[in-house]
């Protein structure tokens, strides 16, 4: 979908099936917002990747009317702050509940994101190590949801609709699944995670995220095609 | 519940208590810790009242900061009015939020400029403190790696500030707070390790901004004292790079 003349022009570059783009995918869609999105080859970076993300050089970038914002979750939050009339809220209005969202979001980003990239890099004991703490981590999340009085005994981290840090954990679902069944893991164990595992097939369902939710085969092919690229010999990186 | 002052240092005793109009503020933190220094300079600027409670991070964890901070168990934490916030720059946005109308602004209004503000800030926590964590930690080969690392994202920074007074145009801002927290520990970084950092002939707008930072009103208060912390980073750097059997 072009990205039309009322919000003005918005393009979305990304690599599909990267929990990152998701995120950013996910919460222009519960906005109702329309894109172009742009699909960026990694090994051969395009011009606008480098002049928009001179930076990192990394997706996603969301360029509106010409202007670039980097960086998953800070995309998101501008989503919420361009388009603030536009509902639902992703963020709560409260400072108090706003700086524990940023906390879990901090969180998920700081703690269980590396733990994903070592248990997809990392080999034999490494990546044992890595999908234990990675479990630990998620049993965190579990205990969060269990007890803080922001999230206790509500349908979403956001309360009674899809807020922030649903979009930063949410967005990595799809990517955790496959990954677990690349490494014969249980991540979620509905067992030992139960509040965590209900929040996550709820998330996937609601409306606004079903739709753009990517195939599992895919993502498969896509974090196999990654543990290729990192566990080969130097040369291969 | 009874708070335990470990240890109190006059210097750091703030008079007034975290009362009033402000509500109760208190920041569990101690002076050195450039993510408490940051704290410290967005209360001084929004001329926040707050108790200072100094906490003992490498022998005694106390209850407090336990309580109020069990996922990380780490400082700064500021707790106002009973409520605890955790992690420097999301203290920092919270400061700003919670005393939304309390000038000066630490943040730009237009949302495009928050996210590139946003984008600087996490920059600095991402990219830079790691990089010249490396300088401290590193020895040899890995060390002058991480000088190279360090120097690359201070002339990026550099880049950026391009023509402003500071990160956040003509006052302080976000941005301006995430690395002036960091300043004084680069300088005793610089010194202990005999490596230049911010080098004023490759970067003369960043050495310029460092200076009329530190000089900025109410900077000398909360900025640590660079002779204090010359001699902790000593201590440490010499336990690092003695033969292992003394780590």
């Amino acid at each position: 979908m072009e990205g039309c003349a009322q919000e003005g022009q918005v393009k979305l570059l990304g690599v599909e099936y990267s929990p990152f783009l998701l995120r950013v995918r996910i919460a222009l869609s519960l906005k109702g917002i329309h894109y172009e999105f742009i699909e960026e080859d990694i090994q051969n970076k395009s011009e606008l990747l480098l002049q928009t993300n001179p930076v990192h050089k990394k997706i996603p970038v969301l360029i509106q009317n010409g202007k670039p914002v980097c960086e998953s979750m800070i995309i998101v939050q501008y989503i919420e702050e361009a388009w603030g009339n536009k509902a639902p809220n992703l963020m709560p209005k409260d400072p108090y509940d706003r700086a524990i969202a940023r906390f879990w979001a901090a969180f998920i980003d700081d703690k269980v994101v590396p733990c994903l990239r070592e248990v997809v890099t990392g080999q034999g004991e490494q990546q044992q190590k890595a999908v234990q703490e990675l479990v630990a981590n998620f049993l965190i999340l579990e205990e969060s949801v269990r007890t803080n009085p922001c999230f206790s005994g509500k349908l979403y981290f956001g309360g009674d609709e899809i807020g922030f840090v649903d979009i930063a954990l949410g967005g990595l679902s799809a990517f955790v699944k496959a990954l677990g069944k690349a490494t014969n893991s249980v991540l979620i164990d509905e067992e030992k995670m139960p509040l965590l595992s209900a929040w996550m097939d709820r998330f996937c369902e609601a409306d606004g995220v079903k739709e753009g939710m990517p195939d599992p085969a895919k993502v498969l092919e896509f974090i196999s095609a990654m543990r290729v690229k990192f566990t080969s010999p130097p040369t291969a990186k | 519940m009874p708070e335990k002052h470990i240890t109190f240092e006059k210097t750091d005793f703030i008079p007034m208590e975290g009362c009033g109009e402000d509500g109760q503020v208190k920041l569990l933190g101690v002076a050195h810790s450039p993510f408490v220094v940051r704290v410290r300079i967005a209360l001084a600027l929004k001329g926040i009242h707050y108790d200072f409670i100094e906490e003992d991070i490498y022998n005694n964890t106390s209850e407090l900061l336990l309580q109020s901070n069990p996922v990380q168990k780490k400082i700064p934490v500021l707790i106002h009015n009973g409520k605890p916030i955790c992690e420097s720059m999301i203290i920092v946005q919270y400061i700003e939020e919670a005393w939304g109308s309390k000038a000066p602004f630490l943040m730009p209004k237009d949302p495009y400029d928050r996210a590139i503000a946003r984008f600087w800030a996490a920059f600095v926590d991402d990219k830079l403190t790691q990089s010249i964590w490396g300088v401290f930690m590193g020895e040899g080969e890995e060390q002058v790696k991480a000088v190279e690392e360090s120097v690359a994202n201070l002339l990026v920074l550099e880049e950026a500030l391009s023509g402003k007074a500071y990160f956040g145009g003509d006052e302080i801002g976000l941005v301006d707070i995430a690395l002036g927290g960091l300043l004084v520990g680069v300088q005793m970084i610089q010194k202990v390790t005999h490596t230049v950092l911010i080098d004023t002939q490759k970067m003369p707008l960043l050495s310029a901004w460092a200076h009329k930072f530190c000089k900025a009103d109410g900077m000398k208060e909360v900025l640590p004292d660079p002779a204090k912390l010359f001699e902790l980073l000593s201590e440490r750097r010499a336990k690092l790079t003695s033969p292992p059997a003394a780590n």
